[in-house]
């Protein structure tokens, strides 16, 4: 049953293209069999695209994926797993309801004489849960796993697929650091078995570690590939951004030395956030790091009242105030920028100055709404946030993803707010919006806004904010002053380390 | 490795501006196709019978749709935001059944008939409305699918109605009928008065939903939810104002039918529920909400009615399959926008 035939994949002049947004731009390498190769990137770059389209979750618009040289293209992911490469995803693909032994072999069912043979089925899931070590029983239902045990799932499921070639999309997100050198020695022995392994991480010193190679991408771009060995961790982080890191930021301003606007203290989201207390000034940057499921977009949407919540005591501008909702939020001065683009920020099949307007809507409705008045407000908008759009007459889902954030950000910023938590405003975003997106930050602070940036990338966070929190589980590690800002830092309060 | 040459990305941009280009030149297809449908069904109601092109048929055509037209006014709201009202038919019927007896009871009194009549009217638009709020808080406060509070309402209503009736008919009593006919049969200007009212009631829903911040709301809502809530509107409010906003259309539809007839029965109102619904997804509102229109639910009222009318001046399908008729322009539109995704 096991086989030890190696898999060559390469890629030539992949082009993938999302409506009239174009992600990759030609991609071009080799993966040479046998070997972990971290595949690196700034979100947006288009790494899980391109591995996306290897897997057949995702067909290219253009170019070929070529196996053993010759080019295929799969109409889904079991084609792909006929032909041994598999991806494990980020968001994870299984059904909450069924067991562990029945996501495991979710469409490949076991069969003897046409009824299901489930004791098989639980005994194959033994072997690879062992193999991942993870010690619960095939036949807890997924529903009742945390979110590190669902990713231990994926991987087990991932291995009786008899994966020859395996994405691992940051697999050690949501990991403890346990479990995370139990992977790495499971990626060591699939390496040895033949395996091709591609390792898509931020985190450079797992990179470093268990990588042999690494390719970089940028804005759906090949950039470069080099042994890991020939790298230091600065050359790849510049590699991933194009330039030298410190263009990329503008200088930052001291911190001001004002009275908080925002004070929370005690905030609890129940399942996301303990206790949690902060505050900024205005003028001020203050940043929030942590891993995924770390519970800080979680914990903002319960300050806003989009989640069950409760807080000792909430004050803005020295006065305590009560949220219950998002409008009761705005109406303080307190805005949001959702993380999720496409499913909380925008309208993406609506207009542009629709889309800008609606927070503020208030103001050109008299009653009757001015369709004049709202385009001006949308000119103004074009020409302040640097909205490149060829026609002001489209739906927001024609703008590419920077300039679709930038109309995100335009947007939470039309009602004047004196404090904005921006959750990833530079998500899916290529590297000029970000360098226009980390100076709008730094002029809303100038404005004396109080500004909340929420980042995956601590890159940026280090190169923009004052201060920074981190989160670990839902409970608040450390608040760091830019002075004590380093990546290593930061990963050790993120992770639990310290 | 070198970049390669752009070439290559000039032809998908290209392909995809082309099939951009054919989605715009569809999607306005897509806005005349009821103007084309009802163009079409006239030439044909005229072709095959002289009578359907005279200006009493033409009137009388009207002047029926009037009361599903405003009823559909309100349920394009109601659609648009991502909501559905199965109950209107049920409501209709008990609301005109509350009519009845309360301007029987306000007659027995000696109120005289005309201050009876507009005590009437005035309660048939709060009754509606108050049963929207119902509806309104079920589903925003309750939490409740718009299908099941409004399937469980359609029974409700339908029950009491007979209930009240006891199986038979409320009828008005006679003087208060005659201070009431003018209201369905009189005619300002050649124009019957419910033709006048549904234009009103139109017009005044095309400026709130088009010209107005709550108009925005709700296409926010129905386009989805969760922006429009995470942009600061007031969801649940703007839900339910739907919801009330079709009930008192219902009401003012019921209070334009009741001098129709002069009584309430079981059967008063039976399938409103689907001529409205119908109406608005023939006038190329989408059944999943965000956009929609006035005009077109106006123009799809209006189909369904001269349908209706052609079956009852010829004789090549049966009028007692009007229903199904509608039911099969109601599907066959959907399917039509299954591809606009």
């Amino acid at each position: 049953m096991r086989q030890s035939r190696v898999v060559t994949v390469s890629f030539d002049r992949v082009v993938k293209a999302f409506g009239a947004v174009q992600v990759l731009h030609g991609v071009s390498f080799e993966l040479a069999p046998g070997r972990v190769v971290g595949l690196l990137g700034e979100n947006g770059a288009g790494k899980s695209t391109l591995m996306k389209i290897l897997s057949g979750y995702e067909p290219a618009s253009g170019g070929d994926v070529r196996i053993d040289g010759t080019p295929v293209k799969f109409d889904g992911p079991r084609a792909a797993e006929a032909r041994g490469i598999v991806m494990i995803h980020q968001e994870f693909a299984l059904a909450e309801d069924l067991t562990i032994a029945q996501n495991v072999f979710l469409g490949h069912e076991r069969t003897r004489r046409g009824w299901l043979d489930d004791a098989a089925m639980r005994a194959e899931t033994a072997r690879v849960l062992r193999l991942v070590g993870l010690s619960a029983s095939p036949d807890t239902p997924v529903r009742q796993l945390i979110v590190a045990e669902k990713q231990l799932v994926e991987i087990a499921k991932a291995l009786q697929r008899d994966a020859r070639v395996l994405v691992m999309d940051e697999p050690t997100a949501t990991l403890t650091p346990g479990e995370t050198e139990r992977l790495f020695t499971l990626i060591a022995q699939l390496k040895a078995d033949g395996v091709t392994v591609v390792y898509i991480s931020h985190k450079l010193d797992e990179i470093e570690r268990i990588t042999d190679e690494v390719v970089v991408m940028r804005d759906g771009r090949f950039v470069a590939r080099e042994r890991t060995s020939e790298l230091t961790r600065h050359q790849m982080a510049n590699l991933m951004v194009g330039r030298e890191l410190s263009d990329l930021y503008p200088a930052k301003d001291a911190r001001p030395a004002a009275p908080a606007l925002l004070s929370v203290r005690g905030l609890t989201v129940p399942g996301w956030a303990r206790e949690v207390d902060f505050e900024v000034a205005p003028g001020e940057i203050l940043g929030f790091a942590g891993l995924v499921g770390a519970g800080r977009t979680e914990m903002f949407e319960g300050l806003l009242g989009l989640r069950r919540h409760s807080v000792r005591s909430l004050e803005i501008d020295g006065r305590a105030v009560r949220i219950r909702s998002p409008r009761e939020a705005a109406a303080l001065g307190l805005t949001y920028l959702s993380e999720d683009r496409k499913g909380k920020g925008l309208h993406v099949r609506v207009g542009l100055a629709q889309n800008l307007t609606l927070m503020a809507l208030r103001r050109y409705a008299t009653p009757w709404l001015h369709p004049s008045a709202e385009r001006a407000a949308l000119k103004a908008a074009v020409a302040e946030f640097g909205i490149r759009t060829g026609s002001l007459d489209i739906p927001a889902s024609s703008l590419s993803g920077g300039n679709q954030q930038k109309l995100a950000l335009a947007k939470v910023l039309q009602p004047a707010p004196r404090v904005v938590v921006l959750d990833e405003p530079t998500r899916g975003v290529d590297v000029g919006a970000k360098r226009d997106i980390y100076f709008l930050i730094q002029r809303l602070a100038r404005e004396g806004k109080a500004v909340i940036v929420i980042s995956s990338e601590l890159i940026e966070l280090i190169g923009i904010c004052h201060r920074i929190a981190v989160m670990r589980a839902g409970a608040l590690q450390a608040t760091l002053a830019a002075e004590q800002l380093t990546e290593e830092a930061l990963i050790a309060h993120a992770t639990g380390l310290h | 490795m070198p970049t390669p040459p752009d070439s290559i990305e000039a032809p998908a941009g290209a392909r995809e501006r082309g099939v951009t280009r054919a989605r715009h030149a569809w999607a306005r297809l897509h806005g005349i196709g009821p103007v084309l449908g009802l163009v079409a069904l006239c030439i044909a109601g005229f072709a095959l019978n002289s009578d359907f092109a005279t200006v009493a048929n033409a009137m009388n055509v009207l002047t029926r749709t009037s009361f599903i037209g405003i009823i559909a006014v309100g349920m394009c709201f109601v659609i648009i935001s991502g909501g559905i009202d199965l109950s209107v038919g049920s409501m209709a019927a008990l609301i005109a059944g509350g009519v009845i007896l309360l301007m029987n009871a306000l007659g027995a009194h000696h109120v005289a008939p005309w201050l009876a009549v507009v005590l009437g009217a005035g309660f048939a638009v709060l009754l509606g409305a108050v049963f929207g709020l119902a509806h309104g808080l079920l589903i925003t406060r309750g939490r409740i699918e718009p299908f099941i509070v409004t399937l469980g309402t359609l029974g409700i209503f339908r029950a009491t109605l007979t209930w009240l009736s006891d199986g038979g008919a409320i009828t008005l009593d006679n003087d208060l009928a005659d201070a009431y006919a003018p209201v369905y049969y009189a005619a300002v200007l050649g124009i019957p008065v419910p033709v006048w009212i549904f234009l009103l009631v139109a017009v005044l829903g095309a400026a709130i939903l088009n010209r107005t911040a709550y108009g925005r709301y709700v296409q926010a809502i129905g386009s989805n939810e969760q922006v429009a809530r995470y942009a600061a509107v007031d969801v649940d409010f703007t839900k339910m104002m739907t919801y009330v906003l079709l009930g008192a259309c219902v009401g003012v539809a019921t209070l334009l039918y009741v001098p129709r007839l002069g009584s309430a029965s079981p059967t008063t109102g039976l399938l409103w529920e689907l001529e409205a619904i119908a109406a608005v997804i023939v006038g190329g509102t989408a059944l999943k909400g965000g956009a929609g229109s006035i005009t077109g639910t106006v123009v799809g009222a209006i189909l369904l009615s001269v349908i209706g009318n052609i079956l009852n001046l010829t004789s090549i399908i049966s009028v007692y399959l009007n229903a199904a008729v509608q039911g099969g322009a109601i599907i066959a539109v959907a399917f039509m926008q299954r591809r606009r995704k």
